[in-house]
């Protein structure tokens, strides 16, 4: 090109500038998500000690019921701290839970604190297998049925996929579970009904809680791919003839990740509830089945500790999915109003 | 057909609806009625569901247990969207900053699980139907506040609020008479799908016990109940099971069909069209591309482009030029076989000698993807080139363009470049093969006027250097005839005239020469009011046999309304 007079375009520290900017938008915004985290944790935290005292009356008696000797209540009101000024109780209460002792139960005495740390593991599990399983098969599941009905054809694809994950949103994994239980292990006998033992425990929970999130999570991908699909970037990957896997893979699929994710992070903090449902059924040895007792017992420390535990989760799996979305998306350091 | 399923949920809610009403009249003494000599049994031919601790009739409970599982459903849904309307709509009548707090809140809590939440309320109101209610009524709060937030900020906006702000009315008062108003519907329709959630979250608390107690029942405490018995006789646990998801599925279908139907418009079915006769007529042997009567029509009969007929010469630019709706875009389309389903392209002749490259708008790389990526991806697939080569490659295109840094512009994100250095990047992708036509779909549009001059001068320069022939097509007839060789001008799917750039000023065609006035220059009467075409475009599907211009036509005939005028001598007008 041999035209000396052309215009330099755009200086190159122009660019410089603005990916310097990114970069700091960028950091300001981790700063900001940590900061909004930081306060939904100490808001949880006051929440869950205001809960003891929202109680109408007076929590010891009424776990203990109106037959308990008044020495009795008056031992535990004094070791749950309920006789010292409010403010000073919420101090000892930020502390003790800063350094994970939540007290000791009403019912077995073994400390809050040992009860989480012996049945997390657990739940944690079921949680995480759960969400990678229905990550990997609702993602694809929902690409496939928006290029397969893109532009309105595969009629029949089209009302099938709305019908069945409908379908299978709207059913809750309490009723997968026991629908599991019948079928995979009274009537055919096929894997254990309850317990955590050998891998083969895990399929039915797991999948009892998967359902329903990938469901959901397949119609986002679905209804983001579609839209991805009339974008501009994809006319001009089509013009370059890419193949089609090639064009699905690796230009619209990363477009797609990051909106289905921020829906799709939403739906985790739910599968974390939909768990202690799941636990009940399978008596799994997880906190889900101790948080159940422990409110039907009126054993206020261990409801105050677990309940405790299942917030901060969620607040922590909103904070990693935000995360995740501003490493995986180049432009949403932009997009952040 | 798209409504089948909001039908079917329609139909299983009206049947639900029912059953809550005539349940307990009809079963209610039979669901409490106690029989020592029938305990804890199964199935049977009596009692179809079996019987409970106390002997009552499984399948007479879960008929009367409707009735008190939708009432408590409806119950949390109404405290929900009353809580969460109110919540919404506070930030609009708050200061500043109580506004941030309010909107942070429920930020916060709208990703917070509604059990969670109902469990807290249970822990401090103890078990029971009412703690639970309360519990799933503040899980569902957050989603309405958030949906009514997002709705007022969307008509805050609109004419009528700016007009009612500007005459003093007060925040509150423009609230409650314009905004909620004009927002109400999207919230009703969000009901359905709340009162689902409600009811299933409801059924999962009574479910772990921690919801509605004895003597009370609902469908989860008949499930709580008759679930250590599903290894014995999972019938009992059946019964309520099947109510629970067939309301969740019921409300859920409404739900989805309600939202559907305010947002999708209707979908006609596809048209069968005949093909053009196919003119036998000589190739012409010195055309880089070649099209006869080439015809874009979509279901319904609507048709964009009709029998357009072109030739573009080796290392000509023609630019193609019309307003937007006239069919430019889609005859490119046509060309480089990208038109969208369900169109259907027909045409007596599509030649193109060589390799095509198609431009588009900057605004078409694909933001997720590093610029030299994306370029490179061109040689891998198509030219067999290693990574290396072709990163080499895109990088020399990138240079050739005149990016200042392409080695590490390459490296770059789209969203890292400027506007004019995106299209550039654009057109250094065309120039990864070798071309002998360019297809410029308007890839100056976004840019300002000074980055535009260099694109339209870079893209001289590429057809000097390559002796490719380009078709650069767009709404502007000052940017085409400063661009171009020749100059075709399309209106309503046709081409009504072509002509030299340079003859521009001598057109012929009234449209084509509208399109010249309406450009103020130097030479414009000043004394005259700027020109502008009256009138607008017709619509694809309402073009009809005259002449599609004459409803804006100044000279139009009565022969104009009736005929079509045929494109004679490069232009198609009786009156030119």
């Amino acid at each position: 090109m041999a035209s000396p007079v052309i215009v330099p375009p755009a200086a190159p520290k122009a660019a410089r500038a603005t990916r310097g900017a990114a970069r700091r938008a960028g950091g300001r915004r981790l700063l900001r998500h940590l900061l909004r985290l930081l306060i939904s944790l100490a808001v949880l935290l006051v929440a869950s000690f205001a809960m003891l005292h929202l109680i109408p009356g007076d929590p010891v008696r009424a776990a203990l019921g109106p037959a308990a000797p008044v020495e009795l209540v008056e031992a535990r009101r004094a070791a749950l701290g309920l006789d010292r000024p409010w403010l000073e109780q919420l101090a000892a209460y930020a502390g003790n839970a800063l350094t994970g002792e939540f007290g000791t139960s009403f019912i077995s005495g073994q400390p809050v604190g040992e009860v989480i740390a012996a049945r997390l593991p657990s739940t944690l599990t079921l949680a995480l297998l759960a969400t990678a399983l229905s990550l990997v098969v609702a993602v694809p599941l929902g690409m496939w049925a928006a290029i397969r009905t893109e532009n309105g054809r595969n009629r029949g694809t089209d009302t099938a996929f709305g019908a069945l994950t409908g379908s299978a949103v709207a059913v809750p994994e309490f009723l997968y579970s026991i629908g599991l239980v019948s079928l995979f292990s009274i009537a055919l006998g096929w894997l254990p009904p309850a317990g955590k033992s050998g891998p083969e425990s895990y399929i039915l929970p797991v999948l009892a809680l998967a359902i329903g999130p990938a469901a959901m999570i397949a119609r986002l991908a679905r209804a983001q791919t579609a839209r991805e699909l009339s974008a501009d970037y994809v006319r001009l990957a089509r013009a370059k003839r890419l193949p089609a896997l090639r064009l699905h893979l690796r230009h619209v699929l990363p477009n797609t990740l990051t909106a289905t994710l921020t829906t799709g992070g939403l739906l985790l903090t739910a599968l974390i509830a939909g768990s202690v449902l799941v636990e009940y059924v399978f008596a799994w040895p997880g906190l889900g089945a101790r948080i159940v007792e422990s409110i039907t017992l009126k054993d206020y420390p261990v409801a105050q500790g677990v309940i405790l535990v299942y917030g901060v989760a969620v607040l922590v799996v909103n904070f990693l999915v935000d995360f995740l979305i501003a490493l995986l998306d180049p432009t949403s350091t932009l997009k952040e109003s | 057909m798209r409504n089948r399923s909001g039908l079917a949920g329609l139909v299983i809610v009206a049947a639900l609806a029912v059953l809550a009403v005539v349940g307990p009249l009809v079963w209610g003494a039979e669901a409490e009625r106690m029989d020592s000599t029938a305990i804890l049994q199964g199935a049977s031919a009596a009692h179809p569901l079996g019987t409970d601790n106390l002997g009552r009739d499984i399948l007479a409970r879960v008929l009367v247990a409707g009735q008190f599982s939708l009432a408590l459903a409806l119950a949390a849904t109404l405290i929900g969207a009353v809580v969460g309307t109110v919540l919404g709509a506070l930030p609009a009548v708050l200061p500043r900053r109580g506004a941030r707090l309010v909107t942070g809140t429920v930020n916060a809590l709208v990703a917070f699980p509604g059990l969670l939440l109902a469990m807290f309320v249970a822990v401090v109101t103890g078990l029971g139907a009412k703690g639970a209610v309360l519990g799933i009524g503040a899980a569902v709060a957050p989603g309405f506040a958030r949906l009514t937030q997002t709705l007022a900020a969307s008509v805050a906006g609109a004419d009528y609020v700016s007009a009612a702000r500007m005459l003093g009315v007060p925040r509150h008062r423009i609230l409650v008479r314009h905004v909620l108003p004009n927002i109400a519907e999207p919230l009703i329709l969000n009901l359905s799908q709340a009162m689902g959630a409600s009811l299933l979250a409801l059924s999962g608390m009574s479910f772990l016990g921690l919801g509605v107690q004895p003597p009370d029942f609902d469908w989860g405490r008949l499930l709580f109940d008759g679930f250590p018995r599903i290894y014995v006789s999972p019938e009992v646990a059946l019964g309520p099971a099947v109510f629970i998801a067939l309301a969740g599925i019921g409300f859920n279908l409404i739900g989805d069909a309600l939202v559907k139907a305010a947002r999708r418009a209707a979908v006609l079915a596809p048209e069968k069209v005949a093909a053009p006769p196919a003119a036998e007529q000589e190739r012409d042997p010195h055309a880089v591309l070649e099209v006869r009567d080439l015809t874009v029509t979509f279901p319904g009969g609507v048709t964009p482009v009709r029998g357009l007929s072109l030739a573009v010469a080796p290392g000509e630019i023609v630019g193609l030029v019309g307003e937007s709706g006239s069919g430019k875009s889609l005859t490119a389309a046509a060309i480089g076989g990208l038109v969208p389903y369900p169109g259907v392209v027909t045409s007596a002749r599509l030649d193109l000698d060589g390799e095509l490259a198609m431009v588009f708008q900057e605004a078409a790389l694909n933001p997720a993807l590093k610029v030299g990526g994306q370029l490179a991806e061109v040689a891998t697939v198509h030219q067999g080139a290693t990574r290396a080569e072709a990163w080499a490659k895109a990088v020399d295109r990138l240079g050739h363009v005149r990016l200042p840094d392409p080695a590490r512009n390459a490296r770059q994100h789209p969203h890292e470049l400027s506007g004019g250095m995106r299209q550039r990047a654009v057109i250094a992708m065309g120039l990864m093969g070798r071309p002998r036509l360019i297809i410029a779909d308007e890839p100056t549009t976004a840019l300002d006027v000074t980055v535009q001059r260099q694109i339209l001068k870079l893209l001289r320069e590429v057809v000097e250097e390559t002796g490719a022939a380009v078709l650069f097509i767009s709404h502007d007839i000052a940017v085409v005839g400063e661009l171009c060789d020749r100059v075709v001008v399309m209106y309503a799917g046709r081409v009504v005239e072509q002509l030299p750039a340079d003859q521009l000023k001598a057109a012929r065609h009234p449209y084509t020469r509208a399109l010249i006035d309406s450009l103020p220059d130097m030479s414009t009467d000043r004394s005259r009011p700027l020109a502008s075409i009256p009138g607008r475009q017709p619509a694809p599907e309402a073009v009809g046999d005259g002449c599609a211009f004459a409803p804006r036509c100044p000279l139009a005939t009565a022969r104009c309304q009736a005929e079509r005028p045929p494109l004679v001598d490069d232009v198609a007008c009786w009156e030119a």
